[in-house]
């Protein structure tokens, strides 16, 4: 059985996500497969670049109704996490719809410059296994422009002008909007908690 | 990082192990021979750099085309950093940023004080072809985000190498235009011109080579210092 397969569905840039795992000795399968991604012991929907061209690869790939039937644990990564919700304000596309929250653009200033990018303080605010040992202030890397506001299934927080959802957990799917394979060791445990994680 | 081609990828991925040992938040890998020759860069060693890093990287040099960028970022480097290409031809910007995202696209600009105003320099990787790139700096840092960069790193020449400090003045300035996260480059050469730089210019980063390559100036010291002086930075 694939441990981990990280979903395909073109455009995304997974090397440096294929590379953090396989430091932590694991190989994924990248595949766009319904078969092999249902068959997974654990899944990761990654995501670079805009919100509509993603949502219609998924489409495109029957990838869509396989994700949101998925059992096992579930990781979405940055824009795989603004997929995972209902909506984004990023085309104002229909997103999967498995975790409640809409993404909306972050707002531009001097003072807070958009995309957010670079290291941000984040803080646990519930409970879950994904975030054993992450300590209130670990920072984490940021890359993007557009955020979840915190809601009931905000487990992490981070600030840019206002707070967003650094991390969402909703039964067997958990997101970040920051990029654990280029988050030095504390990106490492969230990976690493994701391996162990059982739901 | 900057280095020339002939420079053996050994001591590359020893300097990055390095740099992400000592708690660097991100690296530059500067082929600066890049753009005068009219070449590019031997990439092979970008992805054996993206294995052993867990920390973003941009490479800079010779990326002059959708297919250049596209072979970097496909080894696993975060960013891309353009200069001299994209003042040769602005429309690249718009054409990385449309199909990689502007949070790839990375803006260099050399720019160096004259007639109490800033101007853009060009192809700085050798000082024989080092021109003037007949642009206004504040001009060009407005363009550049029209145009779609998601960062700019603002070189600032009349300091760089002579280590006695950043250009505050001058990156104060460009930030006041300057909505994308915007890193300093240029005169680091004590602890101090860190903290100035992110008090005075409200940088989101500062870039330094030389007093890092000599442990002049050692990581964790420096973020331990900017940390107990209020800057929020991960230790």
């Amino acid at each position: 059985m694939t441990q981990v397969a990280i979903i395909d569905s073109g455009g995304a840039n997974i090397t440096s996500l294929l590379s953090a795992f396989e430091r932590l000795g694991v190989a994924p399968e990248l595949t766009a497969d319904a078969t092999q991604i249902r068959g997974a012991e654990r899944v990761v929907l990654p995501g670079v670049g805009a919100a509509r061209d993603a949502m219609s690869r998924l489409h495109t790939a029957n990838l869509v109704d396989v994700i949101r039937g998925l059992a096992q644990p579930v990781l979405g990564i940055c824009l795989g996490m603004q997929l995972l919700c209902e909506r984004s304000a990023e085309d104002d596309v229909e997103c999967l719809g498995i975790i409640p929250g809409r993404a909306g653009k972050l707002p531009v200033s001097a003072a807070f410059p958009v995309p957010n990018m670079g290291w941000c303080a984040t803080r646990p605010t519930a409970p879950h296994p994904i975030l054993d040992s992450i300590e209130s202030g670990d920072h984490f890397y940021f890359v993007h422009s557009y955020a979840v506001p915190e809601s009931e299934y905000t487990i992490a927080t981070a600030r840019h002008a206002e707070p967003f959802s650094a991390m969402l957990g909703k039964d067997n799917f958990v997101a970040a909007q920051f990029h654990p394979e280029r988050s030095s060791k504390a990106g490492a445990r969230i990976l690493s908690n994701f391996l162990e994680w059982t739901v | 990082m900057q280095f020339r081609n002939h420079r053996v990828v050994g001591d590359i991925l020893d300097l990055a192990a390095r740099y992400r040992d000592e708690g660097a938040d991100e690296l530059v890998f500067y082929d600066i021979t890049a753009s005068p020759d009219d070449r590019t860069v031997d990439r092979s060693w970008v992805s054996s750099v993206s294995r052993l890093l867990d920390i973003p990287f941009c490479v800079a040099g010779g990326i002059k085309s959708i297919a250049d960028a596209e072979d970097v970022l496909h080894k696993g480097a975060d960013k891309i950093s353009i200069n001299s290409p994209a003042l040769a031809d602005p429309d690249l910007i718009g054409q990385l940023a449309s199909r990689f995202g502007t949070q790839c696209v990375v803006i260099g600009i050399d720019s160096n004080a004259q007639d109490s105003d800033w101007l853009v320099y060009q192809y700085t990787g050798d000082p024989e072809k080092t021109q003037s790139a007949q642009r206004r700096t504040l001009d060009w840092v407005r363009e550049v985000q029209e145009r779609g960069a998601g960062e700019i790193v603002l070189n600032c020449m009349n300091q760089d190498g002579v280590r006695q400090g950043y250009d505050c003045s001058q990156l104060a300035a460009v930030r006041a235009v300057c909505d994308v996260p915007l890193i300093a480059s240029g005169g680091a050469g004590a602890r101090e011109h860190f903290l100035s730089v992110f008090e005075e210019a409200h940088v989101d980063g500062a870039l330094a080579a030389s007093v890092f390559h000599s442990a002049e100036i050692p990581i964790p010291q420096l973020k331990q210092y900017l940390a107990e002086n209020q800057v929020d930075i991960r230790l």
